[in-house]
């Protein structure tokens, strides 16, 4: 894993983390790269909002 | 001799699985993609639902039990028909073109979201996320709802499928960014920023 990703790279590790843990070094690239922009942070919270949505979502199906 | 007494549980009971049938069907639907499959599944749950007849406090409980045997059903019709759970060409659509610069950087900046409690506790936003999550293309659309509906892990989800971890990975990858995109035009751009809603504190 690079260092430096850029921000798709970021946007595709992000994901990837929804599906299964992310390496140490793949975590580092992330978040080195999430100190220095401006939008992937934020792409990362709407993943983050994203995951949380199905999670109600799911909730709501089985009441 | 059947007791009047039990009959008209019984009768209840046929009643309220009535009643209950459109939304497991609706669940059905979104896993399976078919009609003819997510009709078999939901009879077989309702047959075992009348087969293993309990007494519940109230609709809601019964289709908890319901929803829960459903899955299970799910499960089997996926493993039964996987064979035919195949990609189309919509699924194989890549949306990261049209989201980064060729250099790796964002075209438009994502916008923010707000506080997340703000939009989950809102039942017209668990709606819109239904609609977007229907909108998927076939095969993304299984495998979304296998991870975040069934609750599968990656594994699970290859094996009932024969298809490989990074093939997988693809498909939840656009899927998720096809979801974004979804909420983006039909909640979070649809409407002012949270911000300003908020008024009256400040």
């Amino acid at each position: 894993m690079k260092l430096r990703p850029n921000c798709r790279e970021v946007t595709e590790l992000v994901l990837l983390g929804e599906e299964r843990p992310l390496s140490l070094g793949e975590r580092l690239a992330v978040r080195m790269h999430l100190l220095i922009c401006k939008a992937c942070p934020r792409f990362l919270k709407q993943v983050q909002l994203m995951r949380k949505a199905s999670e109600r979502w799911r909730h709501y199906s089985e009441e | 001799m059947t007791e009047p007494a039990t009959r008209a549980k019984q009768q209840e009971m046929a009643q309220q699985l009535e009643k209950l049938r459109p939304q497991l069907l609706k669940y059905a639907t979104l896993q399976l993609r078919n009609a003819a499959w997510a009709e078999d599944a939901v009879s077989e749950t309702l047959l075992a639902a009348l087969e293993r007849p309990q007494s519940f406090a109230g609709q809601s409980q019964l289709k908890t039990w319901l929803i829960g045997i459903l899955k299970h059903k799910l499960v089997d019709q996926i493993r039964r028909n996987s064979k035919e759970m195949s990609s189309t060409a919509e699924d194989g659509q890549e949306l990261d073109d049209e989201l980064f610069h060729p250099d790796g950087h964002w075209r438009e900046t994502p916008q923010d979201w707000g506080d997340p409690e703000h939009c989950l506790r809102k039942l017209d936003f668990m709606r819109v996320l239904e609609a977007c999550v229907e909108h998927l293309p076939g095969q993304q659309g299984r495998l979304f709802m296998m991870r975040e509906w069934l609750e599968l892990d990656s594994e699970e989800i290859c094996k009932a499928l024969d298809i490989s971890a990074t093939n997988l990975w693809v498909m939840l990858h656009r899927a998720r960014l096809r979801l974004r995109e979804c909420l983006q035009l039909n909640w979070f751009g649809a409407r002012p920023p949270q911000t300003k809603e908020r008024g009256g504190a400040l």
